[in-house]
């Protein structure tokens, strides 16, 4: 995307002006926690109890956002497409009755030839569309939502064969709506069983998690890694220093949409029941907004962006709805609060980023007329 | 000359087109009245019409698709729910629906342009966003601005709008049914089509003008025109607010036609199928002309009248949805992915 705003170097001499404009969105965030929270008279134990629980649910799929935006190619609106190779591979899961950790495991199986397959379209389609990444990717998701539908509503049951008759529509073929994951339900979260007073805490999905940011901070040091970031700042200067920018541009997109692939299941066997037509719209959009609450740039975004994101996010997302009615006097003014802020967010975020760049361009354009300029 | 044709209107065209042909001939074997498909078509045609020509100005002066376009739309539902409050009826209520929603769009169309005028180069990502959160703004608009009308608020609370209006005893089919005829069961919305063809004119006209020159002029090269004394940024404001003046009005011709006003998330989806119209006519991300728009409408929407019908009858299932999904965002993506390919 942009070329000047990275680099540490460039942060340093930077006003208190454009670092409140970097954390504008957590501040923002921070600010309407305060005041509805106690609109909301949640106990703490039940909020504390709850943001565990979405921490374990949501991290995995915000954490696969991360190497895109290393490789410069701005939020990854296509690890919808991840999403829906992790719920092919639910959808089998389920027909086949396999269950437990084992049901999981064999999930991930079948949907990481999905995903990377999905992948690798995607950043061939992407390569195609420098500099449009975002948006290009984000109608990608919807075309593959297409074929997901034209698969799964209408071959599975007819050209691919589901056995268990409870998982497909009166009609003979495609897939009910909802399926129930009673198999799988929350086979990771009680894997290993700790309890402190009333909270419970997913120790496994944590430690899944934990590997998992190991894993990026691992992976920046390697030389894909630190191909990636070059190519992050400047995809001119990494092609001439001998970098396969495009190959690489794919790599980060396939290991993103794997990542994503892994997340939904994770995600999905906490929630217990998957929503075959939208429970990955759902995850594209909520795991964008997270990340960027975060205080997470198109360009910039580290782990403490994810998990300070799906806390605020997801604090806001048990609150408002409460507040709202308690405020208003009606629940659905929360819930319409919730959607508004959601996509508000991620508009805001990116105007901030856009802004910012144009910013910074024309300072670098002023820096360059010498001692007259600033600088 | 075949393979010049091609190359001019581009694949995915002549593909749909074909298609489209495809359907149209097979209609008749399976049962499916021509005469009635051809008019639900141009119904449909009529329709969205004006919304896709909204799609023009924005693209000519360079600020790319209008994803944006549920902004106009909610400057129109706010003139529609107005002229019904008021309680004018028939052709002076939908007079009055325009005359409302115009300033409004113009005054969101203002704002909007300003904001994208400080995010260039990344208009149509933020614009999806400005739609969608200015869409579920709304929604909370709607349960607390102070409508009182029966016909339009919730019968038991007496607050808070409907999901879906009729707006049968107020404007419904005003301009469909104006000089409208019938020949057996093929029907022609006459005054519809008379409306589009006006403000086809309209916008033909404006880009014939001195600001319409202009604003192509910026669309086409922003250092060229700023060099040549056009204020860029006044330009492309022009173009926002006219974008989503033209985007309300479409919305009313769309209301009035189908009877009924949606609220709430009505609006969500709108600009995709719209966009995808303009693109399947032979726009481009920038370069957009009133002919790109009839064929593009034409294509999109005798494609998403006849696949139901047809495929229905042919494979007993109904796959129109997953086709529309399929070939709206396909053609969007393909416009996307053939701008400007850049160096490795």
């Amino acid at each position: 995307m942009s070329r000047l705003d990275r680099g540490p170097d460039k942060k340093r001499n930077r006003g208190v002006g454009s670092l409140l404009a970097d954390y504008a969105v957590p501040v923002i965030f921070i600010v309407i926690s305060v005041v509805a929270i106690p609109l909301s008279d949640f106990s703490a134990t039940y909020l504390i109890q709850e943001l565990l629980v979405r921490i374990g649910r949501n991290s995995f799929l915000i954490l696969s956002l991360l190497i895109p935006i290393m490789a410069g190619m701005g939020l990854n609106f296509g690890m919808v497409l991840g999403a829906m190779a992790g719920q092919i591979g639910l959808i089998f899961v389920s027909d086949w009755a396999v269950v437990g950790i084992p049901g999981i495991v064999l999930a991930m199986i079948i949907g990481t030839p999905v995903a990377v397959a999905l992948g690798i379209l995607c950043g061939e389609v992407l390569n195609r569309a420098k500099g449009q990444e975002m948006v290009t990717s984000y109608i990608l998701g919807f075309f593959i939502n297409g074929v997901y539908q034209l698969f799964v509503l209408y071959f599975m049951g007819w050209l691919i064969p589901i056995s268990n008759p409870a998982l497909v529509l009166s009609r003979g073929h495609g897939i009910r709506n909802a399926i129930s994951l009673t198999g799988i339900r929350m086979v990771l979260d009680r894997l290993i069983p700790l309890q402190v007073g009333t909270v419970t805490i997913p120790v496994a999905t944590y430690l899944v998690i934990a590997a998992f940011c190991f894993f990026i901070l691992w992976f920046r040091k390697t030389k894909l890694g630190q191909d990636m970031r070059a190519i992050g700042q400047d995809m001119a200067v990494a092609d001439s220093a001998g970098i396969p920018v495009n190959r690489t541009r794919v790599i980060a997109i396939v290991i993103s949409t794997v990542l994503a692939c892994y997340g939904q299941i994770i995600f999905l066997q906490n929630m217990g029941t998957l929503n075959t037509y939208n429970s990955h719209d759902q995850a594209g959009m909520f795991s964008i907004a997270a990340l960027l609450i975060g205080g997470a740039s198109v360009s910039r975004a580290g782990i403490g962006n994810v998990f300070l994101g799906v806390v605020l996010f997801h604090l806001m997302f048990i609150v408002a709805p409460k507040a709202g009615r308690n405020l208003m006097g009606e629940a659905q003014i929360g819930e319409y609060f919730r959607v508004f802020v959601s996509y508000g967010i991620i508009a805001l975020a990116l105007v901030l980023h856009a802004w910012k760049r144009l910013r910074d361009r024309a300072e670098a354009r002023r820096s360059l007329r010498g001692p007259a300029g600033k600088e | 000359m075949l393979k010049k044709f091609i190359a001019t209107a581009g694949w995915p065209r002549v593909i749909i087109g074909l298609f489209l042909l495809a359907l149209f001939v097979t209609a008749p074997f399976v049962g499916v009245r021509i005469s009635t498909s051809l008019s639900d078509t141009l119904v449909r045609f009529g329709m969205n019409g004006v919304m896709v020509l909204a799609m023009i100005p924005m693209v000519q002066a360079g600020c790319g698709l209008n994803f944006g376009l549920p902004l106009g739309v909610i400057a129109g539902l706010l003139g529609a729910t107005m002229s019904i409050e008021f309680g004018v009826r028939g052709a002076l209520g939908f007079a009055t629906a325009i005359g409302l929603s115009i300033p409004i769009a113009a005054i969101l169309g203002y704002g909007y342009g300003q904001l994208l005028n400080r995010v260039k180069g990344d208009e149509m990502m933020i614009a999806t966003y400005v739609g969608f959160s200015s869409v579920a703004f709304m929604c909370m608009a709607w349960l607390l601005l102070p409508y009182k009308n029966p016909t339009m608020v919730w019968g038991y609370q007496g607050t808070g709008l409907r999901t879906t209006i009729s707006v049968d005893n107020y404007w419904s089919h005003i301009l469909s049914d104006f000089l409208s005829f019938k020949i057996g069961t093929f029907y022609f919305p006459t005054g519809m089509f008379l409306f589009f063809a006006a403000m086809c004119f309209l916008i033909w006209l404006f880009m014939k003008t001195k600001t319409g020159t202009a604003m192509t002029a910026v669309g086409s090269n922003p250092e060229f025109a700023r060099a040549g004394g056009v204020n860029v940024d006044r330009m492309r404001v022009i173009s926002v607010v006219l974008s989503t003046i033209f985007g309300a009005i479409g919305i009313l011709v769309y209301e009035q036609s189908f009877g009924f006003i949606q609220l709430y998330m009505g609006p969500f989806y709108m600009a995709l199928p719209t966009v995808a119209a303009i693109l399947l006519g032979g726009a481009s991300v920038n370069r957009a002309t009133i002919f790109n728009v009839v064929v593009g409408t034409f294509l999109f929407q005798g494609i998403l009248t006849m696949t139901p019908s047809v495929i229905n009858s042919v494979l007993k299932t109904d796959m129109s949805e997953v086709i529309r999904i399929i070939v709206s965002n396909g053609m969007i993506l393909y416009a996307l992915t053939r701008k400007a390919q850049v160096k490795r």
